[in-house]
């Protein structure tokens, strides 16, 4: 199917499915004004139940926890997929590819840009852990924080060379924090079952609304998923880079 | 009218990011384009639950009862942020492999560079 012949195909189907999504949307109920009742439901009854303030963390790691359970395993999976995928390339492999530009080094990182990189270093690292810790308080939670923390990796990356990074990550660190954060999640859900009632219920002391140690499962919950994504952005942006830099500098990196 | 544009900013995203796709004559576009169409997703699950004069679902300084938006479509949609950050990871990484085995990124161009 030449381009074109696929354009036209697409503009054809394009303009059903947008007529059919039009008819569907219209008749949504108008923008702003909100007719289900679960939203307002939970707004009421959460911050009780649940002694977590942040209701959308009550709810997606609490009343919807199963849910986000098969969430953590589609980035467990899909981090697991990416190093696969880049890991048999570098075995089939062996010869260095041709340097596309010998003549040209890459430029050295400015003063600036490291300065800046590893100021911010600490700060990030604190913000990140602050949103995993206050997800049940106030907007954040494990996933946020888990990238926030990984960019404090990509940030160690900015400010020096690739070798800094794998020093402060090890491959052996990361894995460990993927695989106990994603094992950890099942573990807390196995609390509710050894306690003789449901999978991934809230079993631990509630606590009061708004203190940090309250919301039963769900803080330990965002710590578990802070490290598995903590862990798997490293391990991702590690993996491409280690593409990159196998490219630029053959032999530099193994 | 502005009773639907979220919803038409919704629908005209996913349109246009899936032409995007049929068009792409790289697959990193295409998966940029995919990620595109997928944020219409964000839009229309946010667009349902929002309410006129409602705050975030966050009662830490307003006391329960205030009007807030659905918390349910919030958690969705971190479900759908989360999910997309990943699909688009992987696919970066088989588009890596198909670069290095096919010479190009050019799908129209697939077995036609080198085997």
């Amino acid at each position: 199917m030449t381009p074109a012949v696929r354009r036209r195909v697409f503009l054809v189907a394009a303009a059903a499915a947008g007529a059919l999504l039009l008819w569907g949307l219209t008749g949504l109920p108008d923008y702003g004004v909100y007719n289900g009742p679960y939203g307002d439901v939970l707004n009421r009854v959460a911050v009780a139940e649940r002694s977590a303030t942040n209701v959308v963390a009550a709810v997606t790691f609490d009343y919807r926890g199963v849910d986000t359970m098969g969430e953590e395993y589609i980035l467990f999976a899909a981090v697991l997929g990416v190093a696969i995928l880049l890991r048999a390339q570098r075995d089939e492999h062996e010869e260095p590819p041709d340097e596309d530009a010998a003549d040209r080094d890459a430029p050295a990182t400015s003063n600036a840009v490291r300065i800046v990189g590893l100021t911010l270093v600490g700060p990030v690292v604190l913000f990140g852990l602050y949103l995993v810790a206050h997800g049940h308080l106030t907007p954040g939670g494990g996933f946020q924080g888990g990238v926030v923390l990984a960019t404090a990796a990509l940030l160690v990356y900015l400010s020096g060379e690739y070798v800094t990074l794998r020093r402060v990550s090890p491959e052996l660190v990361t894995d460990v924090a993927e695989s106990v954060g994603a094992a950890s999640y099942v573990a807390i859900g196995l609390l509710g079952v050894a306690a003789g009632t449901a999978f991934l219920a809230n079993v631990l002391p509630l606590g009061q609304p708004g203190q940090l140690l309250s919301a039963g499962t769900i803080l330990p919950i965002n710590a578990a998923v802070g490290l598995e994504v903590a862990g798997g952005f490293v391990l991702l942006l590690s993996e491409f880079l280690e593409q990159t830099l196998v490219i630029r500098r053959p032999g530099e990196v193994t | 009218m502005l009773k639907f544009l979220p919803y038409m900013v919704a629908a005209w995203l996913l349109l246009v990011g899936l032409y995007g796709i049929v068009t792409s004559r790289n697959l990193v576009h295409a998966i940029t384009c995919l990620s595109v169409a997928q944020s219409s997703t964000y839009i229309l699950l946010l667009s349902v639950g929002f309410e006129r004069g409602g705050t975030a679902p966050v009662f830490l300084d307003v006391p329960v009862g205030t009007r807030a938006v659905d918390p349910v479509v919030g958690a969705l949609t971190l479900t759908d942020v989360v999910v997309g950050a990943t699909v688009s990871a992987l696919l970066l990484a088989l588009a890596v492999q198909a670069q290095k085995h096919q010479g190009t990124l050019d799908p129209e161009r697939f077995g036609k560079e080198r085997d």
